[in-house]
């Protein structure tokens, strides 16, 4: 049994932040159906987020939306907005994405749908929380990265701003959603209560950075400043970063530097004793080594170091990486397919329960597939 | 309306980032964490700093981590002390632990043997790699895991090889997909009344991480990620505008959205390089290259007084210095005091989940090593001379 199994959930969400959450749910086992407007649907089907198409709909959309059904119904008609609400009836948990106001508007916000089910469990990620003179500005993840002082942790002092090249306050955002909501399933499972919970993808973003945030705020306030080469984390001293080899690439994490340079055999590293020198001359630590390790194979320092017990990886792009035996044995991938017999490949979710992989067979819903089957079985 | 965990006991055997960021979310939503660290030194954690900033003989790091919880110091090699953890074990509902495979076995806190001290316990573990094949026994590291996972191949520019994200965001996410799972598990066991084993790795959260982009891969044949040549591109999947863009006197961000519109809005002639359709996504360095050099025209306040009123997607780019300034980081509370002692407080984050209209806010701070020892064995009736 999936620890979600018997539970329904009312998905308003579109794009990557609410619908991310309610994948998770869904492969937990509950039961997911997208509410999605009649005309061209969740907006991630279209071409916006890219120009794989795969059965008409965006490559994109078919990652986030497997294992899920679609009700196409037309928010601003009355009719089915009685149906949505009868719908709304049998739910668990109801879930949206909008900007503030948008579901007070429809009669969908928290407070109506308790007034005809007190125990739902409520679900909403805005951009900039439902307060404040930024609530209404749109909540796009490249946007949230610029705002929070993201950009400035990635690549190195002379790059400029750079972005994390991933949805990643979207998906934590989405992550933080599915976990209040859980939180409040297993309240509810206990005392029976429901509950409201709100995720904005500022707040996501800033607990995302929080460890750099707590020291920016206890350090005097002083901007974080990337290494000039080699920078993979702003705050930490050298040899952390990836260096550049005759053949390909070698990361290297924490590790006394004159250790690796015996290792190595780079007598210049030999001086650079303690970690507060590593952090200070991290600049010169990490220009040194980068010049010796473009001297040899990435297979040669990897089979130097690892034993050595140094903390050290190739660095594989995803074809080498699908290569990989380390790869294969967590059986990452796997097959599903869409009402109309179209398959694909995707991801499967992180998490094992009791040993057991959570894969679903089932594939992205077509738009509005499964009216019939909904309106006939909740009699609507 | 009380939080949601309230009356949960945790044990967190975890060290690091990971599994006692889980630990932290867990503490925030009601449950009561108590981590089981050795005696005297406590977790590794504790002298992991950055920028070599410790407060009370612990790193600023580990505080910010650990925050909200309490401290049970044990040596699990020492039979008395084993026993006194073996007595909380009973009384718990979840445990996390972050070892290498075997390690709990050889102490017998496997799953086997705590399923036998307390049949309803959730047990919960992160590794690096998961539990089988070449890299079980490879050290489960951030930027190792970045490294190997593909990660590394989508940010930056075409030019820079591979440019990890600069922050610990594999055991970020792991922490994430742990507080997950041990929450799932908690409603499955509402229902059951049995044991749940909870696993998660690394890898595995780094590779969901990138869902979107391998789909893409996987179902284009295979094409890997191209980035742009531009300075500033921000993604390697999306089209033009999508970036980051110096402007006269700082930077711009500017997200999706109707290329005429912008193009129209700025002054910016593209009219021979997007010609609709995937012209966005063809021309996409050309476009970049061409919104460049317009961008450099005029400050960003003016670009922003341009754009805004149009809804064109865009913000300003922020250091920390004005990220804490913005007025949205304050009006939203981003931050709360942490009381370490009775003179000295530390500023931090909060839970970035509200429940019930409610900040899930707390001014406990991260306990010393071993600070309730004597509290919870009298609490527990726990006979532990050693401890």
């Amino acid at each position: 049994m999936r620890p979600l199994e018997g539970y329904l959930i009312i998905d308003f969400g579109q794009f990557l932040s609410g619908p991310s959450a309610s994948l998770r749910l869904a492969d937990l086992g509950a039961r997911v159906i997208k509410i999605e407007r009649p005309e061209g649907g969740d907006i991630c089907r279209s071409l916006y987020t890219s120009n794989v198409v795969m059965n008409g709909d965006s490559s994109v959309f078919h990652a986030i939306n497997r294992n899920k059904e679609s009700f196409a119904a037309d928010l601003k008609n009355p009719q089915d907005r009685d149906t949505i609400r009868t719908l709304l009836l049998k739910a668990d948990i109801v879930m949206h994405n909008f900007r503030p106001g948008v579901m007070e508007r429809l009669g969908f916000d928290y407070n109506s749908v308790k007034a005809i089910k007190p125990d739902v469990i409520y679900g909403e990620i805005s951009g900039y929380g439902s307060e404040g003179e930024y609530k209404d500005r749109p909540g796009q993840d490249l946007l949230l990265q610029s705002l929070t002082g993201l950009t400035w942790l990635t690549g190195n002092a002379d790059s400029g701003p750079v972005a994390m090249g991933l949805s990643i306050v979207d998906m934590l955002a989405g992550a933080h959603l599915a976990e209040g909501i859980l939180a409040c399933l297993y309240r509810k499972a206990v005392s029976g209560e429901g509950g409201l919970v709100q995720v904005s993808m500022l707040e996501s973003a800033y607990d995302f950075q929080f460890e750099t945030i707590t020291t920016f705020m206890n350090d005097g306030g002083e901007n974080p400043q990337r290494s000039l080469t080699n920078n993979a984390n702003a705050y930490l001293g050298a040899p952390y970063g990836i260096y550049q080899t005759a053949d390909g690439y070698l990361a290297l994490a924490m590790g006394s530097i004159p250790v690796l340079g015996k290792l190595l055999g780079c007598d210049a590293l030999a001086s650079y004793a303690d970690a507060a020198v590593a952090f200070e001359k991290r600049d010169e630590v990490k220009s040194i080594l980068g010049q010796h390790l473009r001297t040899d194979s990435t297979q040669k320092w990897l089979s130097i170091l690892e034993p050595a017990d140094i903390w050290c990886a190739d660095v594989l792009n995803w074809n080498q990486l699908f290569e990989h035996e380390g790869f294969k044995v967590l059986n990452m991938t796997q097959k599903v397919s869409m009402s109309d017999g179209y398959t694909y490949q995707t991801t499967r979710c992180p998490i094992r329960i009791d040993g057991e992989l959570l894969t679903s067979g089932k594939g992205s819903p077509k738009l509005g597939q499964d009216n019939q089957t909904i309106l006939t079985e909740f009699s609507l | 309306m009380s939080r949601p965990l309230e009356g949960l006991l945790v044990l967190e055997f975890c060290q690091f980032l990971a599994g006692p960021s889980a630990g932290l979310k867990l503490a925030d939503m009601g449950a009561r964490v108590i981590k089981i660290e050795r005696p005297l030194k406590g977790e590794a954690g504790r002298q992991l700093a950055i920028k070599n900033m410790f407060v009370e003989g612990d790193s600023l790091l580990f505080h910010t981590i650990n925050r909200n919880k309490e401290s049970y110091a044990a040596d699990l090699k020492n039979q008395d002390d084993l026993n006194a953890v073996k007595e909380l074990i009973a009384k718990a509902d979840v445990i996390t632990h972050n070892f290498r495979p075997g390690v709990m076995e050889k102490i017998g806190l496997d799953y086997a043997s705590v399923k036998a001290l307390n049949s309803r316990i959730i047990y919960a573990t992160v590794t690096g790699y998961g539990n089988a094949g070449p890299w079980a026994t490879k050290p489960g590291q951030d930027l190792l895991v970045q490294s190997l996972s593909g990660l590394a191949y989508l940010s930056g520019t075409a030019d820079q090889g591979p440019v990890p994200f600069g922050l610990s965001v594999s055991d970020i996410m792991c922490g994430n997909h742990l507080t997950q799972g041990i929450l799932a598990a908690l409603i499955k066991r509402a229902r059951t009344k049995q044991s749940v084993l909870v696993e998660v790795s690394l890898l595995e959260s780094t590779l969901d991480m990138q869902f979107e982009v391998l789909t893409t891969y996987l179902n284009d044949g295979k094409k890997l990620p191209q980035r742009s040549y531009v300075k500033g591109a921000g993604h390697a999947y999306l089209s033009a505008p999508y970036g980051i863009y110096e402007t006269a006197d700082g930077y711009l961000a500017l997200a999706m959205g109707d290329l005429n519109k912008i193009a129209a809005a700025i002054g910016c002639d593209i009219s021979s390089l997007f010609t609709g359709g995937n012209s966005s996504f063809d021309r996409r360095d050309d476009i970049l290259e061409a919104f460049s050099e317009t961008f450099k025209e005029k400050h960003t306040k003016d670009w922003l007084e341009i754009l805004v009123p149009l809804d064109i997607w865009c913000a300003d780019v922020l250091d920390y210095k004005r990220a804490v300034e913005h007025p949205a980081f304050g009006q939203l509370g981003i931050s709360q005091s942490v009381q370490v002692s009775d003179s000295l407080e530390i500023r931090t984050t909060r839970s970035p989940i509200r429940i019930d209209n409610r900040k899930l806010l707390s001014s406990k701070p991260a306990p010393k090593v071993g600070a309730h020892n004597s509290t919870l064995n009298q609490e527990f009736n726990i006979q532990n001379e050693t401890t």
